[in-house]
């Protein structure tokens, strides 16, 4: 009577779908377990269980440990608190390392976000099979192993035997030290970076402009709205989301480049090119001092993490009055 | 009755005891004395990891210690990361081949090795005192000078453009020979540069690399240690601003025009492939690049020799980059670790490594510098005989950054101060004094 009663309720919950017949051959004995395997929010934990220990245990334990390593002196004997962060800000080279970051990723994500707006457009212009084919090769960048394309760059920008200074050197014109100067070096990690990242710009975009509804370019046409007037008044606005929440997701990972700058540069010439990653793998694995490497590369988190809530909190109030 | 072919309960029961007791007994078999976990460098020459594991299989076999070998790569600091990974984890590899500074900065993982490193100096001789500065902590040795991966970066020149261009004779200066050769004394700095300078003319300017990497920071540091131009002294002072930083500085300021305009830039190849291309009379190098030569080019190749760098005002410096074998102090088999380090280590072993290596490898016993390796190699024959250094060359085996702590010095050495400042100088534009300034406060921040 209790198991049928029960039974009943689970099912007048939604969470059994199937017949009774397997409840009327249940045991008395061990109920409550299977009370407890029949809830839904139980299973439902018990199915997230390994995602939870893999993101604990991939994610959130490596980043706790990052944190708490960023608190210890250099010989990881003591707790220092926020000195070497402090440290940091008082050292020019870190100073310069902040600077040459937000070049790096302030330029990098305004001009992969302009490219890939351009090329979304571009190829939402084209029609049916000829579109996917444009836009396996515009992908192209972003599929190749990041590592394995930069060095392809490298050999272009190669200080002796650049391909593109043999261009220039046949027109007469000078060789351009591509990874030697200061400008011309950013100018290079900035440059690979956009050819990188502005195929993800597009992908997006190319997405959030296939959303919006044909009628409402037509019902602008129909009111004499010009190019300009349906991208300020319907396109952007329609794909605000997807805009923010694409640049967030660069800025956050340009800020973080390691590889392009390791290898086209290493950081140099005299450090000038060095980024976070970078810097930190400099300071804490070849010079030997893991928790000032630990705290220059958790230096943008709180930054970038209070970016992400303004961001993401934007898109939560515009999804809701979307839906409203 | 049992029926035939099926065993018994009895049977069954007196095997599983049969078994169980054979613990008991010491039973001389493959990897009877346990194992071993051993993380040696992938030697960048070909068939030099083959020789060492065969040795390694013969010392397992000979030992009853069955060890497994990983070969890591340098290549994108490969080797650097694991060694932290296994600091950090207590785990991982009984032996690790640790670079150049990497000791100093493990030392309280690792198993002393006194008892090792004094057998080896009673059998084979003493070492450079370099090895004392970068393996040696609080007094204990902490790993032993490995064979495999040490090396030193003197000078590698073509002889024709130095016979045709700068009027010298490298093999009549450096011969392969138990003496130096006439004129061998006045191969300085002040030589090196007017050499430089007619090299250049000539449209083969040395290959000096200026940038960030070790090849620059090596070469670099010998300049810096001839000149006396110390930026952190022994004591841990910063002591840069210094008549003799000024000296070496506005010697670089003349030297570097007289280089490749992109040199700022290079890595640890670009020199290579400057002397392999035949676009460069000099550059400072372990025999790879000449060896890459010989197979590539080998008209170039057969036109290289190497011998020892220039003299400063205090003294020839010759760059040293030492491996070392060490043991981590939370193996469980430390004293099977140790064996097979002293096995490695000696004589025999050690030529083995060297021969396979075609003479890149060094060994860091002054008893084991007689190894025909050096003087066979060619073309030309003897090419390598100067690669290590010799009594007659007057010289000392030295690091950049060296006499500094070794806490400070790594930095120096990682973060290339001295290349750095010598941009500043010469790339740049900056005045000696400034660079001195900013030099100061960078030296400063590494105490911390």
């Amino acid at each position: 009577m209790e198991e049928r009663r029960v039974a009943e309720t689970l099912r007048a919950a939604g969470a059994v779908a199937a017949s009774s017949a397997p409840w009327s051959r249940m045991s008395p004995r061990g109920g409550g377990l299977r009370r407890f395997a029949r809830r839904r929010s139980s299973v439902a934990v018990l199915l997230c269980l390994p995602l939870l220990a893999l993101i604990g245990g991939l994610v959130l334990y490596p980043a706790l440990y990052a944190v708490w390593l960023a608190m210890l002196n250099k010989h990881m004997t003591r707790f220092v608190g926020l000195g070497n962060f402090l440290f940091l800000l008082h050292r020019p080279a870190f100073q310069a390392v902040i600077l040459q970051s937000v070049i790096f990723a302030v330029s990098a994500v305004v001009f992969k976000a302009l490219i890939g707006f351009l090329l979304a457009h571009l190829l939402h212009a084209v029609p049916g099979r000829s579109q996917r084919v444009w836009r396996g090769l515009l992908l192209l960048p972003w599929v190749i192993p990041l590592a394995m394309s930069t060095l392809g760059w490298w050999w272009l920008f190669d200080p002796s035997y650049s391909a593109f200074n043999w261009v220039l050197n046949v027109f007469g014109v000078p060789s351009v030290p591509g990874l030697g100067a200061t400008w011309w070096a950013r100018f290079s990690v900035i440059l690979v970076n956009v050819w990188y990242g502005a195929p993800f710009f597009m992908i997006m975009y190319l997405a959030a402009l296939k959303s919006v509804p044909e009628q409402l370019y037509e019902a602008a046409a129909i009111d004499g709205a010009g190019a300009w007037a349906r991208l300020r008044y319907i396109t952007l606005p329609m794909m605000r989301n997807i805009l923010s929440i694409t640049i967030l997701f660069s800025l956050i990972v340009t800020f973080a480049n390691f590889d392009i700058v390791r290898i086209l540069t290493a950081g140099g010439p005299q450090d000038q090119t060095h980024i976070f990653a970078t810097y930190a793998f400099v300071a804490g694995i070849q010079s030997g001092d893991i928790p000032l490497g630990a705290a220059i590369s958790l230096f943008m988190l709180p930054i970038l993490a209070l970016g992400a809530v303004f961001v993401l909190r934007g898109i939560t109030r515009r999804s809701a009055e979307q839906a409203g | 009755m049992a029926q035939p072919g099926r065993v018994s309960r009895r049977t069954t029961l007196c095997l599983g005891a049969a078994v169980s007791c054979l613990p008991l007994f010491h039973i001389r078999t493959a990897g009877a004395a346990g194992r071993l976990s051993v993380g040696f460098w992938d030697h960048w020459v070909p068939g030099a990891n083959a020789v060492m594991q065969r040795l390694v299989d013969r010392w397992a076999a000979a030992n009853k210690v069955d060890v497994r070998v990983d070969f890591i790569t340098s290549v994108g600091s490969k080797n650097l990361l694991t060694i932290a990974a296994e600091a950090e984890a207590r785990t991982g590899h009984d032996i690790q081949a640790f670079p150049t500074w990497e000791v100093q900065d493990h030392a309280e993982h690792l198993a002393p090795m006194d008892d090792v490193v004094g057998r080896l100096v009673s059998a084979h001789g003493r070492m450079a005192p370099l090895i004392d500065y970068l393996a040696k902590v609080d007094g204990s040795y902490r790993a032993v000078p490995a064979i495999s991966g040490s090396q030193y970066k003197p000078a590698c020149a073509r002889i024709d453009i130095f016979r045709d261009h700068a009027g010298m004779d490298l093999q009549a200066v450096f011969p392969a020979a138990a003496e130096m050769g006439p004129g061998y004394d006045s191969w300085t700095w002040e030589a090196f540069l007017k050499a430089a300078g007619q090299c250049f003319k000539a449209g083969a300017p040395f290959g000096l690399p200026m940038g960030q990497t070790s090849d620059a920071v090596d070469w670099v540091g010998a300049l810096f240690n001839g000149f006396g131009a110390e930026l952190v002294n022994a004591a841990g002072d910063v002591t840069v601003r210094s008549d003799a930083v000024r000296q070496v500085l506005d010697y670089a300021k003349r030297l570097m025009p007289l280089l490749p305009p992109d040199v700022y830039s290079w890595d640890d190849a670009s020199n290579n492939r400057a002397l392999i291309s035949g676009k460069s009379a000099l550059i400072f190098n372990p025999p790879s690049a000449w060896a890459v030569a010989v197979r590539d080019n080998p008209t170039v190749g057969a036109q290289c020799w190497t011998h020892p760098p220039p003299a400063g005002p205090k003294g020839r410096f010759t760059p040293f980059l030492p491996y070392f074998w060490g043991v981590w102090n939370f193996s469980a088999n430390q004293e099977a670790a140790k064996d097979l380090i002293e096995f490695l280590s000696q004589r025999a072993q050690a030529e083995a490594l060297c021969t396979a290596s075609h003479g890149y490898d060094i060994p860091a016993f002054a008893g084991m510098l007689d190894f025909p390796v050096w003087a066979e190699e060619g073309p030309p024959k003897g090419t390598l005989y100067n690669y290590p250094v010799r009594p007659q060359h007057h010289a000392a085996a030295s690091i950049a950054a060296w006499p500094a702590p070794p806490d400070l010095a790594v930095q120096i050495y990682n973060q290339a101060t001295m290349t750095k400042m010598i941009a500043r100088v010469a790339q740049s534009g900056e005045t000696i004094e400034r660079t001195i300034a900013w030099a100061e406060a960078e030296l400063s921040g590494f105490r911390r």
